[in-house]
């Protein structure tokens, strides 16, 4: 009786350890702050809190400059409205796959998840096709980089979204990858959620870029 | 004066009841310890909606898409921009708070996203405004 009351307390602290306590190591495998939040979900909200920064720097630099055309042609005569509308449907669609994708995740669904994610990825592809195919147009209709201000805080704002738009679909695919080969440490389901925030991040971005670029008339 | 010592009571002798006794204060601190895990867990991947409830978020989100476009070709006057930045911001709190699980989270979450959001949105007007652009 007496090794039992000695091992009691080891007993419950090795049970918590496993199923996870505040502050120390979560119920998956991940780590805990001393808030009983998790270090990598806390970690990739701060970094979102940055990427506001650097977007609200280029988008109001584009607020900025929008009149700023030269003698290069203006925004009305250079936007195809239905095919940006398409685009942003596109982005918008791929933010619900994104979101199914984290769902099956959290029902331990990997068929479901790869799928989903996979999708997610196609969607992405198709909205960087059509910023491309836009890029190329407007290039054509005379507005090159260095042509105005203009011209200049639009690519560079589009730009930087696309890039983090192909980034997304490079950490998608890597995700199928590790998924598919069950490479994936720890909290699989968180890890597909993190990659959601990014990615939902991106279209939350391309949201206001739509609204202010495209659809507000200089 | 008598004085009635306080009566010690005679340790049990029964061994299996001792071990059941000791059984039953073990098993009420694992199940505290279960309980504090499970509130833990609940901070991961138990929240959320179901997948046909994400579907009809989106269907709102389309709708709302296809009103700011619709917006856009009809002459509204003074109420143009108001209106547009409105559905914006409502798509973006709404993908913000079902899609990013904002609404579902810890809250410190929401306190941290939404105050560096206006915060960053207080620092770019500031600039916008000393390039005049409000004129």
């Amino acid at each position: 009786m007496s090794d039992i009351v000695a091992d009691a307390p080891e007993a419950v602290e090795d049970h918590a350890a496993d199923h996870g306590d505040h502050g120390g190591h979560g119920a998956h495998g991940g780590h805990h702050t001393s808030l009983g939040l998790s270090n990598t979900k806390l970690a990739m909200w701060l970094f979102l809190g940055s990427e506001c920064l650097l977007f609200g720097g280029l988008i109001s630099t584009y607020m900025l400059y929008r009149n700023r055309q030269g003698s290069g042609p203006s925004p009305d005569q250079l936007w195809d409205i239905p095919f940006t509308s398409a685009s942003s449907f596109v982005l918008l669609m791929s933010s619900l796959t994104m979101v199914l994708a984290v769902s099956a995740a959290g029902r331990k669904d990997d068929r479901n998840t790869n799928l989903w994610l996979t999708v997610t990825a196609v969607l992405g592809g198709l909205f960087v096709a059509g910023q491309v195919y836009e890029f190329t147009t407007f290039y054509r209709e005379g507005l090159g980089y260095t042509d105005s201000l203009f011209a200049s805080s639009f690519y560079t704002l589009t730009g930087f979204h696309g890039v983090h738009v192909s980034i997304g679909i490079i950490m998608l695919l890597a995700t199928v990858g590790m998924v598919a080969k069950n490479r994936i440490s720890g909290d699989k389901a968180e890890t597909i959620e993190m990659v959601g925030l990014y990615w939902h991040f991106v279209d939350i971005v391309w949201i206001i870029i739509f609204t202010l670029v495209y659809l507000i008339p200089a | 004066m008598d004085v009635d010592a306080p009566t010690i009571p005679e340790p049990n002798s029964d061994p299996e009841s001792a071990d059941e006794a000791i059984g039953m204060d073990e098993s009420a601190l694992v199940d505290d310890a279960e309980r504090a895990a499970s509130d833990t867990e609940h901070d991961g991947h138990e929240h959320g909606l179901s997948d046909n409830r994400y579907i009809v978020i989106a269907v709102i989100l389309a709708v709302i898409t296809a009103a700011e476009v619709a917006a856009s070709y009809v002459d509204l006057g003074p109420a143009f921009i108001p209106l547009l930045l409105g559905m914006m911001v409502l798509k973006f709190f709404i993908v913000a708070s079902f899609f990013m699980h904002l609404k579902f989270d810890n809250p410190i979450f929401t306190w941290l996203f939404y105050t560096g959001l206006v915060l960053a949105v207080l620092v770019y007007a500031a600039a916008l405004t000393t390039f005049q652009f409000w004129v």
